[in-house]
């Protein structure tokens, strides 16, 4: 009987063979926590009685939800997790940096065939790059850091098989979408997602992270995708380590195959409140917007940005839109700058704010007001989730946003891609 | 371990932005400072409704989204006793565990608001008194029960100086 990837890497990883349902101990390749959960996880280590870091090469804090600090409580966690990371010896990605999950792939540390955890649900990630990453919490946090080893139950998997050509103006974020509201927000709990079929090996590199970003909004452990030459090619601009590709046996056990002919799908939002209340835009093209978001770690890589610049190239955003630009890493933000491209967004009429998790978790950096509306590329659209739980967040792809910011009004980016 | 207290019914899908906002769980370690906000966006009043020992009563996927420590940790520090729900969002769950917050799976359309429940964990079982019926509890799986009964995670790891499951 065949394995799936995560069957198999969790195999590499515990050191005997890993079937579905199973609990296993399995070694981490690479620990990272951001500012919302390290100090917990900080406290934790210490109840613990942790000593030292099972592998300070291995280890990193990144300060991106809520950088530069807004105040003074940030500030003191900011400070504790500076003085644990020094007195450790490890690795700090501070202030301006970027996004975590931007970061990791952009280290060079996580590849084909790696086992990463974060706290941060959305390390799933790294799954674009053929790895098993998930998301945990401070307490599990700290365990990896004293131990590099966690607990798993081994996963069962949900293949999704997407066929056909994703039309001109509908994108990665378009599908995922599509695919959250088919298989809802909690279709894949407890189990793996693998995203495979010809749509996916057409897409970039950059637009895979964006579908496998957003596995946990159906619940899921991980997004795994397969290695290809586009992996290897985005990984060699930032390591020359080998690493092998992990690929599901052909009789490999799945939970659900699920088949989609991607061809003639539109472009999609995510109503408020649930990422899983999806529908085509088309239903709620016209409707006034306040607020336009590009950025954060599902769209704040350059080919959004590109796309975005794109539409808005030579125009003005209508003047009721506040559109608010955070570049997904520094490394994002210089490419960006090099290519004309952040030129291009400011002079529309956008705020560029630092390289981060910017407005999508509330923090600052655009709280939107009562009673506004928000188009978003970020991964979330929960009441509150932008910090007011009288504003409604509304999900979709950076064309979509930058049309939409352009008209006032959310608009088919198709009426601006030629 | 049993409590008893009265159920707070809350619906499908609540996320960890609605148990405790991202607004609030950057700025502070203060858990009991955390716990006066906790289920703030579904329920301003909450906090004050509760009864130390009471429970919170979800639907399915209760903790979803993001993987905050501090959600389990709010609803500990309001005094609620135990999360009863069909389903657990998988980081929520675990982090109640390690955290110490009981978790039950079980059949909650049995329960209505404000119902007087007995929640028996080693029998597995729950007890509506209000409508005099039982109902099941979905067993936790083993390596649960042990950081469980261990006190938690950091209590575990104390203890063995790892993950000792054997």
């Amino acid at each position: 009987m065949g394995q799936t990837i995560i069957e198999k890497i969790l195999t590499k990883h515990c050191g005997h063979e890993a079937r579905a349902n199973e609990i296993v101990v399995a070694q981490v390749d690479y620990v990272m926590g951001q500012d919302g959960t390290s100090p917990l996880a900080i406290n934790a280590f210490h109840e613990m009685d942790g000593q030292s870091i099972f592998d300070s090469s291995k280890v990193a804090f990144v300060i991106d939800h809520s950088a530069p600090s807004p105040n003074e409580g940030v500030s003191a966690l900011h400070k504790l997790m500076r003085e644990f990371s020094q007195e450790k010896g490890f690795h700090l990605y501070d202030i301006g940096e970027g996004v975590c999950h931007q970061l990791i792939p952009e280290s060079g540390e996580v590849g084909p065939g790696s086992l990463v955890i974060g706290a941060d649900s959305h390390t799933c990630t790294y799954g674009a790059l053929n790895a098993f990453s998930t998301g945990v919490g401070s307490t599990d946090l700290a365990g990896g850091l004293i131990s590099g080893k966690m607990w798993f139950k081994v996963p069962e998997t949900i293949k999704f098989v997407c066929d056909g050509t994703l039309p001109p103006g509908v994108f990665s974020k378009d599908l995922i979408l599509y695919l959250i509201g088919d298989v809802t927000a909690d279709g894949a709990t407890y189990m793996a997602a693998e995203y495979t079929g010809e749509a996916i090996t057409a897409m970039s590199q950059e637009a895979r992270f964006t579908i496998a970003n957003m596995a946990v909004e159906m619940g899921a452990k991980a997004g795994l995708m397969d290695a290809d030459e586009k992996t290897f090619d985005w990984l060699c601009r930032f390591t020359d380590r080998k690493f092998t590709p992990v690929t599901a046996d052909a009789d490999a056990v799945y939970a659900q195959v699920r088949e989609y002919d991607v061809s003639k799908l539109e472009p999609q939002v995510a109503k408020p409140h649930q990422v899983d209340n999806v529908a085509p835009l088309s239903e709620i093209a016209g409707k006034p917007v306040q607020q336009a978001v590009l950025g954060t770690c599902t769209n704040g890589r350059l080919e959004d940005l590109r796309i975005a610049a794109g539409i808005l190239n030579g125009r003005k955003i209508h003047p009721g839109v506040r559109f608010i630009v955070a570049p997904a890493s520094r490394q994002v933000l210089l490419d960006a700058m090099a290519e004309g491209i952040i030129q291009t967004l400011v002079e529309a009429g956008a705020a560029l704010v630092t390289a981060g998790c910017g407005p999508c978790v509330g923090t600052h950096n655009g709280i939107p007001s009562d009673g506004e509306t928000v188009i978003s590329t970020a991964n979330r659209n929960f009441k509150g989730r932008m910090g007011n739980s009288k504003a409604e967040i509304y999900l979709a792809s950076p064309a979509t946003v930058a049309a939409s910011a352009l008209t006032g009004e959310f608009t088919d980016p198709r009426e601006f891609i030629k | 371990m049993e409590f008893s207290g009265k159920a707070h019914k809350f619906g499908n899908d609540v996320n960890t932005d609605y148990i405790i906002s991202g607004k609030y769980k950057f700025k502070t370690l203060d858990m009991k400072e955390l716990a006066r906000h906790v289920m703030e966006d579904l329920d301003p009043d909450f906090y004050e409704k509760v009864t130390a020992g009471d429970f919170i009563v979800g639907g399915a996927n209760f903790g979803c989204g993001s993987s905050r420590e501090q959600a389990p940790l709010a609803i500990k520090y309001a005094d609620v006793g135990a999360v009863l729900a069909k389903s657990f969002a998988r980081i929520f769950y675990r982090n109640a565990i390690n955290t110490g917050l009981p978790v039950v799976e079980c059949d909650t359309d049995l329960i209505d608001q404000g119902d007087e429940l007995k929640v028996d964990l080693s029998a597995g079982v729950i007890e509506n008194k209000t409508k005099g019926t039982n109902i099941p509890i979905k067993p936790l799986p083993g390596v649960m029960i042990k950081i469980l009964n261990d006190g938690g995670l950091a209590a575990h790891f104390r203890k063995y100086r790892g993950f000792n499951f054997d």
